[in-house]
């Protein structure tokens, strides 16, 4: 401390390069986006910010894209995604806490495969599940293959371990039926895993761009990675960066926001994901 | 009235142990049935799903098909399915030591709990929720040409235009670029969280027998994030694996197959060739990869936690 060794000097210095690297292409981005249109060609790289801040490029970018309907998509999307996976993970988080039963660790294992054998690389016969079931081409067939998660039911049985049974039997002891027994005892007290698991939930299916691209045929159903994605291709054989940078700003300004206000808890459920 | 309760509890259970047990199994069954249902149709029958099709051969025009291997061999026989295991090798080794060196520096240089220290590391954590078709987009900038990002400052140092994402010898190294500057953020948060486990005494004890920061960073730090280590490993298996959307912005698999990845030639194969045989045929030879290697990492999990006790 205090003496300015060389070592710590040079490690400070390659820490700060590595941080500047880091942060260019996002800095970029929020440049970029706010340029007039006409800004000269050649120095799209350059990093100074123009000083009348145009909202030109949205407007281009909300021309040729319908975000409003790619944003209703996705909300769609990651809001009913998460909704049968609260249910099924907790029910099922529950049971491998709380009860004995014949051949518990073998169904767990085959739960932790699902770690493994992530919906992505299964896309192929997916698809024909999909299809067959008459969910190509449907929000609902996006979101199906995601409704069951290993990676939730684990998180779950951790949290219902860390709740004492006491306040289970203080409850029944009470005269508490079932029901307000789930949903004035359980339910509050398995908060934190169910937040930490909706934030990571929500982050990969807003994210979320192969399967989507292979289950949607038209506009219609496109979410805001897949409507990106077009987008930009058109956007590019046009030279227009502004517009590319608008475009990437109006998809990730939400998570990138949400992030901001909610620092400590989207670490916490970020840690956790380390079993995804 | 607390004995009288506790006593009708006792009885109770003791009444209903056995028939408690069969109840809670029952009760367990209902639990898990719903994730099961779903597991089943998108887990475990694809599995099987995928095996039958991958060994079915359907001829054009006609009915009839036969079964066999002909599916593995045209897999085989096809240079790009070849092109795309070699670069997933490159991509894996390009993408896991670079990130997992950049998080563990940044991991031990962030560490301290400053304000300053907070803001980088927030900076370094925002690629992580980027959706990474979005990184991509960005990265079609970078890498453009002569004005993108990277050749407008490179030129300021002398170097010329480069077509990075056109150059069958620079693409497969400019996506490595994409995806280290994605996922290294993350990998960072693992060991922050493992440091903090490191008891703060034994670097104290060190420093008094005088060893330096690299000997402490060797001895202490490195041994003691071993697990931690292995599972960033997974994930970043599983990432190198699953993650193949910057491949469709910005290559499309190309120029002439040099960034091909596996998935993304699995994708091409159904989406783009309807070739559903030789698909299946490639997702089964993933899926036993996948496994394989869970397996493995799963001893080296079982190996890092023992060492950590």
């Amino acid at each position: 401390m205090g003496r300015a060794n060389p070592a710590a000097l040079l490690a400070l210095a390659a820490l700060s390069a590595v941080v500047l690297v880091w942060s260019t292409p996002l800095l970029w981005m929020a440049i970029a986006a706010f340029r007039p249109q006409n800004f000269g060609g050649l120095d799209m790289a350059s990093l100074w910010p123009d000083f009348v801040p145009t909202l030109d490029n949205f407007a281009e970018a909300l021309d040729s894209a319908d975000f409003p309907l790619l944003y209703l998509n996705t909300v769609v999307v990651c809001l009913g995604t998460l909704a049968v996976q609260l249910t099924t993970v907790t029910l099922a988080g529950y049971a491998f806490a709380r009860l004995r039963f014949p051949g518990k660790e073998l169904v767990f294992y085959g739960f932790l495969l699902q770690l493994m054998l992530v919906p992505p690389i299964l896309i192929v016969p997916n698809l024909v599940t999909i299809t067959r079931l008459g969910l190509y081409d449907s929000l609902l067939g996006v979101m199906a293959p995601y409704f069951a998660s290993a990676f939730g039911v684990f998180l779950m049985r951790q949290t219902f371990r860390t709740i004492p049974k006491d306040f289970e039997e203080a409850a029944i002891v009470d005269g508490a039926t079932w029901w307000q027994l789930v949903w004035r005892v359980l339910v509050p007290l398995a908060r934190p895993g169910m937040v930490a698991f909706g934030i990571v939930s929500v982050v990969s299916h807003w994210n979320e761009f192969l399967w989507p691209l292979m289950v949607v045929s038209t506009p219609d159903n496109q979410t805001l990675t897949i409507g990106l994605a077009s987008f930009t291709m058109g956007a590019e054989s046009a030279s227009q960066w502004g517009v590319i940078a608008a475009g990437t700003f109006l998809v990730a300004a939400p998570l990138l926001a949400a992030f901001a206000l909610f620092q400590r808890q989207f670490v916490n459920s970020f840690l956790f994901s380390g079993v995804k | 009235m607390v004995a009288e309760v506790e006593g009708r509890i006792g009885m109770a259970a003791i009444g209903r142990r056995s028939a408690g047990r069969r109840s809670q199994a029952g009760r367990a069954a209902l639990l898990l049935a719903p994730s099961l249902v779903f597991l089943a149709a998108f887990t475990y029958w694809p599995i099987g799903q995928v095996i039958g099709q991958s060994l079915t051969i359907e001829t054009f025009g006609s009915d009839t098909v036969a079964y066999g291997l002909g599916n593995f061999e045209r897999l085989l026989a096809d240079d790009s399915f070849g092109r795309a295991l070699v670069n997933n090798l490159v991509y894996a080794l390009g993408t896991i030591v670079p990130s997992i060196a950049i998080a563990l520096a940044l991991a031990v240089g962030l560490q301290d709990a400053t304000r300053f220290n907070a803001a980088l590391r927030t900076v370094v954590f925002f690629p992580v929720l980027l959706p990474l078709v979005a990184a991509a987009a960005l990265f079609l900038f970078v890498f453009l040409p002569g004005i993108g990002l990277l050749d407008y400052y490179l030129a300021r140092l002398g170097a010329g235009n480069t077509n990075w994402l056109g150059d069958p010898d620079l693409a497969l190294g400019s996506l490595i670029a994409l995806t280290v500057w994605k996922n290294a953020g993350y990998y960072m948060l693992f060991f922050l969280a493992g440091l903090q486990a490191i008891p703060l005494d034994l670097y104290e004890a060190a420093r008094i027998e005088g060893a330096g920061s690299w000997a402490r960073f060797r001895r202490i730090t490195l041994p003691l994030l071993g697990p931690t280590m292995a599972f960033v490993l997974v994930i970043a298996l599983v990432n190198v694996i699953t993650q193949v959307d910057h491949v469709v912005v910005l290559t499309k698999g190309g120029p002439s197959d040099s960034t091909n990845l596996l998935l993304f030639y699995i994708y091409q194969q159904a989406h783009e060739n309807y070739d559903y045989g030789k698909a299946a045929a490639a997702t089964v030879l993933s899926v036993a990869g996948l496994l394989a290697l869970s397996f493995l990492s799963l001893r080296t999990l079982e190996r890092g936690i023992h060492y950590e006790t």
